[in-house]
């Protein structure tokens, strides 16, 4: 191997790596969110596809992208809803009731998106931070979307927000221990319906960078299971806001691995590395689990770590 | 999804249990009547007439002999996808790889039938080993969770997911690489096992062999889970893991076997996949049967034996959305929209279980 091809493949990777990140760090988030306050929603990728879906019909129409990415975010916000409210029920399984979201997501998603894989809506336009470089891949590897840095100012805030404001220390109370935010006066099931809708926000934003950014257009193929691997991202940033920015970028750079090789002519192997993501994180979820570590940092009241 | 109101123990009176079985029959019940409901104010909000779409479905499900052929074929997969849920659900598992455990099955079946019909092996012991194939490849599979969560406590949910993804990735390596048929330009797909190793159909129908074998397995599985000593331990697992140590039941043997019969299930049915219908393995395995799978167990409250009727109700929604689609103008996620808001519906009701003091009655609590 030359060292242009491996300049080739470090820059490819480096553009894959930004591009397919920001969607997972955006489920990262919000699961994040949810999981702080002791409850686990499964279901953020029917929030990822139904946002794509939302954001790309209402940026069609309105010719306003942003307010597409807006509207999404309001639909994950919707399907959140339904799911914190459900899961407030007693005897409910809250991971089962987030495959059923996902199935009703994705399937209002189609079922309104139809209209919209033919027409062409305006997408969100990329800044272009390679201008400096004279090397053509490496510019077009520095097209990146703002939401890309959307979603780290988000990431930054919500660390801060977690670590030293009100609402966040109330979050972080409520999923380690029910009893003592109860004898702290506060109502555990109204802070989880908060929780789980605005990581369903995030969620929605996240699938409006799917149809508006990268890939960049409406389609029933659009989401590769983003949304699926919003749980293991979580497990594997160990819920920390800053450490999901971390793991996106490893994420999309894994997936990245394998096209990028492709741009050199090896096509070898291409869809081993798309397997990369998954076994990277089936292998961190058996080297953390019943670590000590893990468990001084897992929301205690999450049921995936009872 | 322990289900620890099954056992019947210590249930004296008689209409106490019968008041106990009909709890399980009539939430689930009223819970589909009022994802009915719900999903008619839908229609009509869209200007659809709510009666015209259940009268399709009755018309491309069940009104010909033709649609209920149709049904039982669609209706086949689900039977085998519900049970692999269903199982380990009972041991307080919840295992979502029959998805992974279908396509992973599916692939290693046609992929050592491609050897064995090159080599013109007898058509019968073909068979038997693509079926053990696509088994053990199912099994395997779920057998990894299910060893993860006894030995390491990897939440099974999680590890059954990204081992489906794992699965996909794998078939697909292979499938675009060195087992690809050279003829498949557009759909890279493993070399068709040809005619005479397909599986055909039940004389008299047009319905493949899977359904039998969906069967014979939901009852088999029905003696096992409430008849035997297994079964029985298993139960008593899925109520109160701790306490089923505690009574020195081989918990670990107990969970590799349900993931193992999960994933058996679900490779049976990539098995029918492709020796029934596709005769290659392709990207077509990937068809979410492995899901639905999810809610026809849940629908059923993970008795094997429900299971089937259940299964036989969605492959009649599968059935009947292509009419409802010409007929109605709707467009093809129709049935799938209805069948989120029969999940959803469906796992709210739970909270009424064990609520209702009719059905309580007499039980002397």
């Amino acid at each position: 191997m030359t060292v242009e091809m491996l300049t080739t493949i470090l820059i490819a990777m480096l553009g894959g790596a930004i591009r397919v990140s920001t969607p997972f760090m955006f489920v990262a988030l919000g699961e994040t969110i949810t999981e702080k306050s002791g409850r686990i929603n499964l279901g953020l990728e029917g929030n990822l596809v139904l946002g794509a879906m939302v954001a790309y019909g209402v940026s069609y129409e309105t010719g306003n992208p942003w307010l597409g990415v807006l509207c999404a975010g309001l639909s994950g916000v919707f399907l959140g809803l339904i799911h914190g409210l459900i899961c407030s029920l007693p005897r409910v399984n809250d991971i089962a009731v987030g495959i059923a979201m996902m199935t009703f997501g994705i399937g209002v998603a189609f079922f309104f998106g139809k209209p919209y894989i033919q027409p062409s809506a305006p997408r969100l336009e990329s800044l272009p931070l390679g201008g400096w470089s004279d090397n053509s891949a490496l510019r077009s590897a520095l097209e990146i979307n703002p939401l890309f840095f959307v979603g780290i100012i988000a990431a930054v805030a919500i660390w801060w927000m977690l670590a030293n404001t009100r609402p966040g220390v109330i979050l972080r109370m409520v999923g380690d221990s029910e009893p003592s935010a109860r004898a702290m006066g506060v109502n555990p099931i109204r802070v989880r319906i908060l929780a789980t809708a605005a990581g369903g926000f995030m969620a929605g934003v996240g699938g409006a960078f799917l149809s508006l950014s990268y890939p960049g257009s409406w389609n029933e193929g659009l989401s590769s299971g983003q949304g699926l691997m919003a749980v293991a991202l979580v497990i594997f940033a160990r819920w920390n806001p800053l450490r999901c920015i971390l793991a996106a970028l490893l994420f999309g750079a894994a997936g990245a691995i394998g096209p990028a090789l492709q741009s050199v002519g090896i096509s070898q192997g291409y869809y081993f590395f798309n397997a990369a993501p998954y076994i990277l994180t089936l292998f961190i979820m058996i080297a953390s689990a019943r670590s000590g570590a893990r468990a001084a940092v897992a929301p205690g009241e999450l049921s995936i770590v009872k | 999804m322990a289900d620890i109101t099954t056992g019947s123990f210590g249930g004296g009176a008689s209409t106490v249990r019968l008041r106990a079985a009909l709890e399980k029959i009539a939430i689930p019940v009223g819970a589909l009547i009022v994802s009915a409901l719900l999903f008619s104010v839908f229609l009509l909000a869209l200007g659809k007439n709510p009666l015209t779409f259940y009268a399709l479905i009755w018309q491309g499900g069940f009104a010909s002999s033709f649609s209920i052929q149709n049904t039982l074929q669609r209706a086949a997969p689900l039977i085998l996808t519900g049970l692999a849920f269903a199982v380990p659900a009972t041991i307080g598992l919840t295992m979502i790889g029959a998805e992974g455990a279908l396509v992973l099955g599916g692939f290693a079946a046609a992929a050592i039938a491609v050897p064995l019909v090159g080599a013109e092996a007898p058509v019968a012991l073909t068979m038997l080993i693509m079926v053990a194939f696509a088994m053990a490849a199912g099994a395997m599979l779920t057998m990894i969770a299910g060893w993860l969560r006894h030995a390491r406590g990897v939440n099974e949910t999680i590890s059954t997911l990204l081992l489906t993804y794992i699965a996909i990735a794998t078939m697909n390596f292979f499938v675009e690489g060195m087992l690809r048929d050279p003829n498949s330009a557009n759909k890279p797909s493993t070399v068709p096992i040809g005619d005479a190793y397909k599986v055909g159909t039940i004389p008299g129908t047009d319905v493949h062999w899977g359904l039998a074998a969906g069967l014979v397995l939901a009852v088999l599985l029905y003696f096992l889970m409430y008849r035997t000593t297994f079964g029985f331990a298993a139960r008593v697992t899925g109520g109160n893991p701790r306490a089923a140590l505690a009574q020195g039941l081989p918990v670990g043997k107990l969970i590799l076997t349900c993931a193992a019969i999960s994933g058996a299930c679900a490779g049976l049915a990539g098995y029918y996949e492709v020796a029934a219908i596709h005769g290659q393995a392709n990207a077509s395995l990937v068809a979410g049967y492995g899901f639905t799978g999810i809610l026809v167990a849940f629908l059923a409250r993970q008795n094997p034996l429900a299971v089937v009727p259940v299964a036989i109700l969605f492959g009649a929604l599968d059935a009947s959305g292509g009419l409802i689609q010409r007929r109605m103008d709707l467009p093809d996620a129709t049935i799938q929209v209805l069948q989120g808001l029969i999940f959803v519906v469906l796992l709210a009701s739970e909270t009424l279980t064990g609520r209702i003091r009719f059905f309580q009655a007499g039980a002397g609590k």
